[in-house]
């Protein structure tokens, strides 16, 4: 008896003798002068940098996602600090980060750096998980964390609150300069996840009224410097 | 009569008669109108987004064994490993022996649609796993033993206060009628689950051949909890669901979420390559696809209907079908409910057993214009009816069709005959006529008129 695998490739390429045609295209094949922005006809990304800015403060607003805006790394340590206080949070994990670790210093309650030793338990017991990301998708308010550069898989999932600390510069237009620029920073060693975060976790599953904080976390807070 | 189709025939017609259901559904239904209007007039052309999904898709089906070897040469080099199945039973040994090798108790699932069709849950369960649901819907489907009502909202026919009861009896908790604590109770009830299963079990969107990367879409972030917490993360996906570029996902992503469900992107659109890397400080340490056949081959050696392989299952053509909003999701007793379902079923499952399923659509086409890759959704419900007429002919067709090219040949016959009809059609309301009966059940035949439309024709152009 042959293997599933071989059996499976030959029925596809069986199957495959007959050619389907090309679907029916509606739009004009020749859409005229061509843009400078990749894909014209999906939704805004923004053209220029502000523009970028405005349509991921939006974007993250209908998201229930909030934005806090500050202008150095001092003034998020404060923003972190105040958050932290605001919220009563007694344990939050980190990711190791320059960025984050004056951040970590910065806040009174008990702090972890949660990529030396994995504990899922005491990871789960944590209100709030600090992280950097890989970058940040204007035209969807999409955040790209990874568990390489972020701090692993479960640090933006499992606490109830997820923060990210991130530069203005991180900000691309849209989802294919993310990918992009994921492929020209990892090459073909891609981290082993790579997650877009669009806005705290959530669920309609029951008679599909929105509830925020389904599985993952319930608030999701970007601190963008500069 | 096939047993699919009696059951088919007796759940539509009590569920179209259920006013008060009809009403919920609509009404649940409501807000997703809404918004998916809201996120498609973002887009700067609609239809171009749905020209560069239809194309993507087409082109990794139509090359499907080329992209599928770079996906699998991509994924292993990730340190995946990958296995075949021809069909549910092979998928489930697979899957049972991994579980097996890896001495493992609890199992983790979030939403995988692959495993509802080869009765996953079942198979690991008969054999001492303990297996839970993760998605918020899936989970109380669980709960009430019952399939999926809808492949991407599974529990949306049920209304909160039958989940507060489900929720009393299963775990104890203390009723209420509010949707956000009947999310919290089942997020306190599954977090201790993922924190303590040896494997998870997830389904996935899109094979990245560029990659070698896998895709999964979802909301809640179980899947994520999934795919990160226990020692072993299985995914299972059917083989057509290969795409060639990383970059395809810049159009499939946004899309599946804006025509499903009314979203910009859902809430998590995670890439997976391999088990956890040297350097990263969690994940799991063994990362197994098994991918599936299980009759897609069949569906792929139809150059006709190859596009119903292009589906990203985002539930659209649902939404929008007259059919499902009246009959309801179980009705259909498939594990792909509505339009697509009706279209697939018959090739997965076999045409005799389930043609039913392709007069199961008024053809309005609601659902192939609501569809993100634009398959020929209601034209290929059509195919299926053609295609079950020559594969096995009934009497009536073939007494039908004799007969009427016999009196159409005739003028004077035909004119006969309509005399005939028109005298006898308030006798004919009367009897029990064999293949009317559905029909005549809920209307009146009309009355007939005293002259023939030719009578009236030669009458007026004298
Ligand atoms: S057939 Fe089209 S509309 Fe229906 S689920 Fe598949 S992709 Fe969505």
């Amino acid at each position: 008896m042959s293997d599933a695998r071989s059996d499976i490739f030959a029925r596809i390429r069986e199957a495959l003798k007959v050619k389907a045609p090309k679907p029916h295209l509606k739009a004009d094949a020749n859409p005229g002068k061509t843009s400078a922005v990749a894909k014209p006809w999906l939704p805004d990304g923004g053209e220029t940098a502000d523009a970028s800015l405005t349509i991921l403060s939006e974007q993250l607003a209908k998201l229930k996602a909030v934005l806090i805006r500050v202008p150095d790394h001092a003034a998020a340590v404060k923003a972190v600090a105040e958050l932290s206080a605001a919220k009563n949070w007694k344990k939050v994990a980190y990711h190791g980060h320059e960025l984050l670790r004056p951040v970590a210093a910065g806040l009174a309650c008990e702090t972890w750096e949660a990529d030396a030793s994995f504990d899922k338990q005491r990871l789960e017991g944590c209100d709030a998980g600090i992280t950097t990301c890989e970058s940040i998708v204007a035209q969807l308010g999409a955040i790209l964390v990874s568990s390489a550069t972020s701090g692993g898989r479960a640090l933006s999932i499992l606490p109830h609150v997820h923060v990210v600390v991130a530069e203005a510069s991180q900000v691309v237009p849209d989802l294919g300069s993310a990918l992009a620029l994921a492929k020209a920073r990892h090459g073909d060693r891609m981290p082993s996840m790579l997650s877009f975060i669009t806005g705290p976790s959530r669920t309609g599953d029951i008679e599909r009224i929105l509830v925020l904080g389904a599985h993952g976390p319930k608030e999701l807070y970007l601190i963008l410097v500069g | 009569m096939s047993d699919s189709k009696a059951i088919f025939l007796k759940d539509a017609t009590v569920n179209a008669a259920d006013g008060d259901q009809r009403a919920f559904i609509r009404k649940a239904l409501g807000g997703y109108y809404v918004n998916r209007d809201l996120q498609k007039a973002r887009y700067r052309d609609w239809e171009r987004a749905r020209d560069a999904a239809s194309l993507a898709k087409w082109s990794a089906v139509n090359d499907l064994a080329n992209v599928l070897e770079k996906f699998v040469a991509n994924f292993e080099r990730n340190g995946g490993v990958v296995h075949w199945a021809r069909d549910g039973a092979e998928a489930r040994a697979i899957i049972l022996k991994i579980a097996e090798d890896a001495n493992a108790k609890a199992i983790v699932k979030s939403k995988c649609m692959t495993s509802e069709e080869i009765h996953l849950n079942d198979a690991l369960e008969k054999a001492g796993y303990g297996v839970v649901e993760s998605d918020l819907g899936e989970f109380i489907q669980q709960l009430r033993g019952e399939a999926p009502y809808h492949f991407v909202f599974p529990c949306m026919h049920v209304k909160r206060e039958a989940i507060s009861e489900l929720f009393a009896k299963h775990l104890g908790t203390a009723p209420t009628d509010s949707p956000e604590e009947l999310t919290m109770i089942a997020r306190r009830h599954l977090r201790q689950l993922y924190v303590d299963a040896d494997i998870g079990i997830t389904g996935a969107n899109f094979l990245v051949a560029e990659t070698g990367q896998i895709s999964i879409t979802e909301n809640e972030g179980n899947a994520r909890l999934t795919a990160a917490l226990p020692r072993i993360h299985i995914a299972l996906s059917g083989i057509e669901k290969v795409v060639n570029h990383l970059d395809d996902l810049s159009v499939l992503l946004p899309m599946l979420a804006t025509a499903g469900a009314g979203q910009p992107m859902t809430c998590y659109n995670t890439l997976y390559s391999g088990p956890r890397k040297k350097g990263e400080c969690d994940g799991p340490e063994e990362f197994h696809l098994v991918l599936l056949d299980n009759a897609r081959t069949r569906l792929l050696a139809d150059p006709e209907q190859r596009d119903a392989l292009h589906c990203i299952r985002c539930g659209a053509c649902l939404n929008v079908c007259p059919i499902f909003k009246n009959i309801g999701g179980l009705a259909y007793g498939t594990t792909y409910q509505g339009p697509i379902g009706s279209v697939i079923t018959p090739h997965l499952r076999g045409l005799k057993q389930w043609n039913h399923l392709s007069g199961a659509s008024s053809l309005c086409g609601a659902c192939t214009d609501a569809c993100p890759v634009r398959i020929d959704l209601h034209h290929h419900l059509l195919h299926n009816r053609r295609n079950a007429a020559k594969e096995s002919p009934t009497l009536f067709d073939q007494l039908f069709h004799h007969g009427f090219n016999f009196v159409i040949k005739r003028p004077w016959l035909f004119a006969t005959g309509g005399r005939i009809f028109r005298a006898t059609l308030p006798l004919l309301q009367k009897l029990p006529l064999p293949y009317m009966g559905a029909w005549m059940k809920t209307r009146d035949l009309p009355k007939a008129p005293a002259r023939s439309f030719r009578d009236e024709w030669k009458q007026q152009n004298v």
